[in-house]
């Protein structure tokens, strides 16, 4: 074999098991979302909405309590970490081109955005949960919001790097304070960018098990009361995938379904708007 | 500087003294001196990088949002000097209005573009606002187009009616002083004769500076003509004196084409 | 407009440009108490498990960290086997991730036609959306029956009578344990060193790529000798990226690592890691050592993955500037 037919295989073989890579990862995601629908779809039923979580041994069930209480927390938690999120964000971009303070700060957001969310599952414990002698719903949704504030920080960091410098110089040559060019022209607009980080935050914390372990805990009773532990799907999921009653894990089949339609339907749809934008 | 001939200005808007300007350590203007004629339309030439935007843009201390950046010496605005850290710069802002390069309408309509600069400094009713708007787009020759559709988002426009738009919001805060960073350069001839028109309606009600890298512009509509090179001013003088029988041999060339 | 300014007008501009003064300052520091939020959650972290860590620290001392005995009814504790199953499946996990996110980086930079780029890239992308839960029941319910079946028996046939490596592959083929949790946690990763990837190589300039390609070489020669050379740095701290997500992953371990506190040589047997040790037991934990101890292993956690992110961060914004992902 000559060295140039053995450089072109080698190419060739590069080129083959990089098709293969892709082609498993594809296989991985479709492999995954057929047996969501497949099994999920089993469990879907107008009782899944209707009726709450069932007590062990009995029949039927279905998740309510469970869809409600999951709303409610990722409401507020997102309630909490749009306003924070967007102001910090609004700071780092403002004025983190000189600050230290501002450099150190996006740095340690850039790691949080990775940090193991059951650690803050425990600090919320300890922070909340066991000095006010109580699981509940509000130290879940406080968990879910120290999860959901980075991402929201550095989405609307970056989308504010886009403003074109013009734009920000003409804002300030009408004589606007510095308040006002944030947040009436530039955070403006950048409006869509910055609805899309948080909706993608939302859709990060929607499927986050492990800090509600420790925080909301779960109910097995419909309940509104944010002061309570409170049902949710994720905790809900775990318990009934991993129990020996059969209806339970089903009924975590159709869980599993929603949240990770839900998840999907806000990522693939912002990515739809976003690219109709680009377009235009 | 060496001597040279200065055009006598009566009446002087801005009076530059001593000007030096820093990009960090680098040296972007040194020692510029000259006077901005109230309601005279004065104009910046000189090949890319001369330091005209620069100089244009320490008359608004637009260059205070970078914080590498840094003007030394003094610019006299109605006797007190605009470069005082003491100044407030958004008043200074308020007083001396910039029109840029590129259109930059505000994410917002057509009649908040206008409304917003004004609802800084003055308090007045609906309707005096409403006339204010009417009266800022008149002025920008803009009016007839958009009188219709002031609700609509000022993007909508076309990039000649966006620069108007522009220029109107700089006129409705009744500014002394409009300065103009290059306001055609990303325009089409039509437009451009349409915007060169309206700088010569606005003289009469303002001061105005205006940087262009055309020549044509600068002899079409400027009354001072000032020509820098590599962070100097090398001439300033009464437009026809500069295009006609400029001082300096730089300037010459510069005019007929030789270099830049 | 001269006489404008020497009557009242003035002064309204003065009270004006003082009110916004006080605005501006307002603005700023308040943003930046927002900003503050994000660095005391961090410090709260350290400080609160630290102390809530500390009975455990007091009793066992640093050999908690190297103890491997785990029993809440002697009240005895030691982390060594949760750090273990911790190390192992998420370097196994890497073992397998970075050739297949190199893959997946390579194909969509350079060989994919620019019309599947964009809906490839946004699969890889979903793959990162998938909550972990869902992986962990996929896993426990679809993945690991199927292993257990047809692929731990071929393996411990072919390579179980080899020495030394016989007894990783030793034991019952049951589909959950240690290696069935590195394989989905390498799942889980893939897409975060695969677009960390993507984006350096994306930032390698076109000229360089050009004049390799000019002197003749092939696509796989320009991003062995050309591409990866230059993004070095990037690709390590991609790869960073993925063990911090690895050390930290709850949900998809815990559903199929097995959850038994030992350390056993053969990676077909169950094992336990510091975050399912977290999710199985701090809901019933007794208060007291038990407790205090399961605080150490989070303080644990949270140290390792502090370091390793804060590593990755360095290396990707030396490489593509901070702009987060």
């Amino acid at each position: 074999m000559t060295l140039y037919t053995r450089r072109i295989w080698i190419n060739r073989l590069g080129i083959t098991l990089s098709m293969l890579a892709m082609s498993l990862g594809l296989i991985a995601l479709l492999w995954i979302l057929w047996t969501l629908f497949s099994k999920g779809f089993a469990a879907l039923s107008i009782d899944l909405f209707t009726q709450d979580t069932p007590a062990p041994g009995s029949e039927g069930g279905g998740l309510r309590n469970a869809i409600v209480g999951s709303g409610l927390i990722l409401l507020f938690s997102m309630l909490i970490a749009t306003p924070v999120g967007i102001l910090a964000g609004i700071y780092l971009a403002e004025y983190g081109r000189v600050s230290k303070f501002a450099a150190f700060t996006r740095f340690m957001t850039d790691i949080m955005l990775s940090a193991p969310s059951i650690v803050i599952g425990l600090f919320v414990y300890a922070l909340f949960v066991a000095t006010t002698g109580g699981f509940s719903g509000w130290a879940g949704s406080l968990a879910l919001a120290l999860i959901a504030i980075p991402v929201v920080v550095r989405t609307t960091e970056n989308m504010l790097k886009l403003v074109p410098t013009s734009l920000r110089e003409a804002a300030f040559a009408v004589g606007a304070p510095r308040w006002q060019v944030s947040l009436k022209v530039t955070l403006r607009a950048v409006k869509s960018g910055v609805v899309t980080g948080v909706l993608l935050a939302m859709a990060r914390i929607t499927g986050e098990t492990a800090p509600l372990l420790f925080t909301a805990l779960n109910n097995q009773f419909f309940s509104t009361n944010m002061s309570e532990p409170m049902g949710n799907l994720p905790v809900v999921i775990f318990q009934f995938a991993l129990s020996p009653y059969e209806n339970w894990v089903n009924l975590a089949w159709g869980g599993a379904l929603l949240i990770a339609f839900l998840v999907l339907a806000v990522n693939i749809g912002v990515r739809i708007a976003f690219r109709n934008k680009d377009k235009r | 500087m060496p001597e040279q001939t200065k055009p006598t200005i009566e009446n002087a808007a801005l009076e530059v003294r001593n000007l030096d300007f820093y990009y960090g350590d680098y040296k972007g203007l040194s020692n510029v001196n000259l006077d901005i004629a109230s309601n005279k339309v004065t104009a910046f030439i000189g090949p890319s990088g001369c330091g005209k935007s620069t100089l244009l843009r320490t008359f608004n201390r637009m260059y205070d949002l970078y914080p590498r950046q840094r003007a030394e010496g003094e610019i006299l605005f109605h006797g007190k000097n605009l470069l005082d850290r003491k100044q407030d710069v958004n008043l200074v802002r308020a007083k001396i209005g910039m029109v840029f390069q590129k259109p930059t309408p505000f994410p917002m309509t057509i009649y908040e573009n206008i409304a917003f600069g004004v609802r800084l400094y003055e308090r007045m009713s609906r309707s005096a606002m409403d006339d204010r708007v009417e009266w800022a787009l008149k002025k920008a020759a803009l009016w007839g187009e958009v009188k219709d559709k002031l609700h609509q988002s000022g993007l909508s426009l076309s990039g000649g009616q966006q620069q108007r738009l522009c220029i109107a919001r700089a006129v409705a805060v009744k500014p002394e002083i409009v300065l103009l960073d290059e306001p055609t350069s990303a325009l089409d001839p039509i437009s451009t004769a349409k915007i060169e028109e309206l700088i010569n309606e606005l003289k009469s009600d303002y001061t105005i500076a205006i940087v262009t890298h055309n020549m044509q512009q600068a002899a079409r509509i400027s009354d001072y003509t000032a020509f820098m090179y590599l962070g100097e001013l090398v001439e300033f003088n009464e437009t026809s004196t500069i295009f006609m029988k400029p001082d300096k041999k730089q300037t010459e060339d510069y005019i007929t084409g030789r270099f830049g | 407009m001269s006489e404008r300014d020497a009557s009242g007008a003035v002064d309204l501009h003065l009270r004006q440009v003082r009110r916004f003064r006080l605005q501006d300052s307002f603005f700023h520091h308040s943003t930046q108490l927002f900003a503050f939020v994000v660095l005391a959650t961090l410090v709260g972290i350290l400080v609160s498990l630290t102390i809530e860590a500390w009975p455990s620290l007091q009793a066992f001392g640093p050999s908690f960290f190297w103890t491997n005995v785990w029993s809440v009814p002697d009240d005895q504790y030691g982390a060594l086997a949760a750090i273990y199953g911790t190390v192992v499946t998420s370097v196994l996990a890497l073992l397998i991730a970075v050739p297949i996110s190199f893959g997946i980086a390579f194909f969509l930079t350079e060989t994919c036609p620019p019309w599947l780029r964009r809906p490839l890239g946004t699969a890889v992308e979903l793959l990162a959306g998938i909550p972990s839960i869902v992986y962990g029941i996929w896993g426990l319910f679809v993945f690991a029956p199927l292993f257990a079946e047809y692929i731990q028996p071929p393996l411990q046939d072919w390579l179980g009578d080899v020495p030394v490596i016989g007894g990783w592959f030793a034991g019952p083929p049951i589909g959950v344990g240690i290696l069935t949790a590195s394989i989905v946690l390498s799942l889980m990763v893939i897409p975060f060193i695969a677009s960390v990837m993507r984006d350096v190589f994306e930032t390698v300039p076109h000229v360089l790529k050009e004049s390799a390609y000019g002197m003749g070489c092939t696509t796989w020669e320009v991003v062995r000798h050309i591409v990866l050379p230059y993004t070095r740095v990037g690709v390590i701290g991609g790869i960073m990226l993925g063990l911090g997500r690895a050390l930290g992953e709850t949900m998809a371990v815990t559903f199929v690592i097995g959850n038994a506190n030992r350390i056993n040589p053969s990676l077909f047997e169950p094992g336990t890691s510091i975050a399912s040790t977290l999710a199985n037991e701090f809901g019933e934990a007794d208060p007291g050592l038990h407790i205090a101890s399961l605080f150490t292993l989070g303080l644990v956690l949270f140290v390792l993955t502090f370091i390793v992110l804060a590593i990755s961060r360095w290396l990707i914004s030396r490489s593509v500037g901070s702009e987060g992902l």
